[in-house]
């Protein structure tokens, strides 16, 4: 390290990134983080549009409650549930493993919310026009909803793989073998290891960022296309 | 009895649909809720199962919350993080109105500044809080650095316990100025502009039109930040675990920090359980308080 500090650095090297895959398994707490936050935001995505399908399209009776329901666990916070999981995971001797890191995402209420009140303003005309040509309810879902509510869904994916990327408690709870941490936990590693070698933890920093910023940019091309585009007239 | 037919088939067609998140919602949400309340009336040390016949066997009533409420910790963590929304509200408004009005002051570059804006929101707390480790480092620090451009000596930040907690609401206002910005962006561009035709026409000022037009008409989307960001100082973590650990000399001790460590640090489940019932009251009624006091300051379109 430089004093004082140089803004411009004389001599610019990438040691620090090849140090920082040397110290840790770096490459491997990549991947586990591309492996948890993928799986963490497809088992939402899919859990919680099927769920607004059936309250808002299939409209059965009884599904004003459920939906009632939903949008009250909201209220429960984050710190309330964490030892209560815990729990729940180390009596089903699912501690250390991914399992449990993934398996809350099939429930996200506020997701659900977010489904539901866009189905809501999307016409009924396309179903029914599928129905009428025989189509089953899983067919309408996949094929006629699922590319309705795109724009929705690409900002579900983006803040679900978000939160599930950058997320910290739960897995520092519920993960602690060193080759299955996650990337954040694998900077908090550094972090305490290599703690006054800035050069090293903002490389660590810099690689963490990249797959978000990524993702974000290419979901916002998804998000501005929006708009059920054709298809009902008047 | 044809309408009670169809209306049986229609739930007989949504189960399928319905289950994942119902399944997800029992295990997840309201068993740990049930869980949550039996453990905090436990003095349980998270080792052996839990069982109910373990709650009722280390049933100690209401001494957790007893204990808590007696002891200075609750009451110093609580006043911690108190600490920071007073100093966190104020500055994050701020910085968050400057970004909202550059970029919809409509400059060629509102695109970037969008994204750049973004980024810190982007990022995960851990590399913010390693960031800001860095930044406000004494000896190495860029923070410190461009002070003493101006001749100031920059505190010792996160080592100094008056400094500590001021360290950490710069960070969380850099990492939150963009997604606060962006939201009251998405407000200002709802504001109809015949009301500053209007002003201009009667020769008001800029500051009068700020607080005078856009702010009394930006309330509604002001009170969903204000609501959020209350919410989320209170359960402030990960930038206090990472960037001081509750130090220095427990200046920065806070609520869920205390929860974490109480649970797994010290095994005292039933102890952090009963904490985190306590905060989650005093969230609750600090967002009521908010609700009834939005009548005197939100102004609702009609």
């Amino acid at each position: 390290m430089a004093l004082p500090i140089q803004w411009i650095p004389h001599h610019p090297t990438l040691q620090s990134y090849r140090k920082v895959f040397s110290l840790f398994p770096f490459g491997k707490a990549i991947l586990n983080s591309l492996f948890v936050s993928i799986t963490f935001t497809v088992i939402t995505v899919l859990s919680s549009s099927m769920a607004a399908f059936a309250i808002a399209k299939i409209r059965f009776k009884g599904a004003g409650a459920f939906f009632r329901m939903y949008l009250m666990s909201m209220m429960i916070p984050t710190q309330i549930t964490l030892i209560p999981l815990f729990i729940i995971m180390s009596r089903l001797n699912l501690t250390n493993t991914y399992t449990s890191v993934i398996s809350p995402s099939i429930f996200s209420a506020f997701s659900i919310f977010l489904l539901v009140q866009n189905l809501r303003s999307l016409p009924d005309d396309f179903m029914e026009a599928a129905k009428i040509d025989g189509a089953s309810l899983w067919t309408i879902y996949f094929r006629v909803i699922m590319p309705m509510e795109k724009p929705v869904l690409a900002t579900l994916v983006v803040t679900t793989f978000m939160g599930a990327w950058n997320d910290y408690l739960w897995p520092l709870v519920m993960l602690s073998d060193k080759t299955k941490m996650t990337l954040t936990l694998a900077l908090n590693t550094l972090n305490g290891q290599y703690g006054t070698e800035y050069n090293v933890l903002m490389a660590g920093c810099l690689i963490s960022m990249v797959p978000i910023i990524v993702v974000y940019i290419i979901a916002q091309t998804q998000m501005k296309q929006g708009i059920t585009a054709g298809g009902v007239k008047g | 009895m044809a309408m009670k037919n169809k209306e049986r088939k229609k739930i007989i067609q949504a189960i399928p649909f319905m289950l994942p998140s119902l399944v997800g919602m029992v295990l997840f949400s309201l068993l740990p809720m049930v869980i949550a309340i039996a453990l905090s009336f436990t003095d349980w040390s998270g080792l052996g199962k839990f069982s109910f016949s373990m709650v009722s066997r280390q049933f100690i009533g209401l001494e957790n919350y007893k204990r808590l409420l007696s002891q200075g910790e609750f009451w110093s963590a609580v006043g911690h993080v108190m600490y920071f929304v007073a100093l966190y509200l104020p500055i994050s408004f701020f910085f968050s109105m400057m970004v909202a009005l550059l970029l919809n002051s409509g400059k060629k570059l509102s695109g970037l500044y969008r994204i750049l804006y973004y980024i810190p929101v982007l990022t995960s707390w851990v590399a913010a809080s390693l960031i800001w480790k860095w930044v406000l480092s004494s000896q190495y620090g860029v923070f410190n650095s461009i002070l003493s451009i101006f001749g100031i000596q920059g505190p010792d930040w996160l080592t100094n316990k008056y400094w500590a907690m001021p360290g950490i609401v710069l960070a969380s206002v850099w990492k939150d100025m963009g997604f606060y910005g962006l939201y009251i962006f998405g407000g200002l561009r709802t504001i109809d502009t015949g009301y500053y035709e209007a002003a201009q026409i009667d020769g008001a000022g800029k500051w009068v039109t700020l607080t005078r037009i856009t702010i009394p008409l930006l309330s509604p989307t002001l009170f969903y930040c204000l609501i959020m960001s209350l919410i989320n100082a209170f359960q402030l973590f990960p930038q206090v675990q990472i960037m001081t650990e509750g130090g220095p000399n427990g200046a920065t001790q806070v609520p869920v920090e205390r929860i974490y460590t109480y649970a797994f640090s010290y095994f005292k489940m039933g102890y952090a359980a009963a904490f985190s019932w306590l905060l989650f009251l005093i969230i609750l009624v600090l967002t009521m308080v908010q609700l009834k006091a939005q009548k005197a300051w939100v102004h609702y379109e009609a």
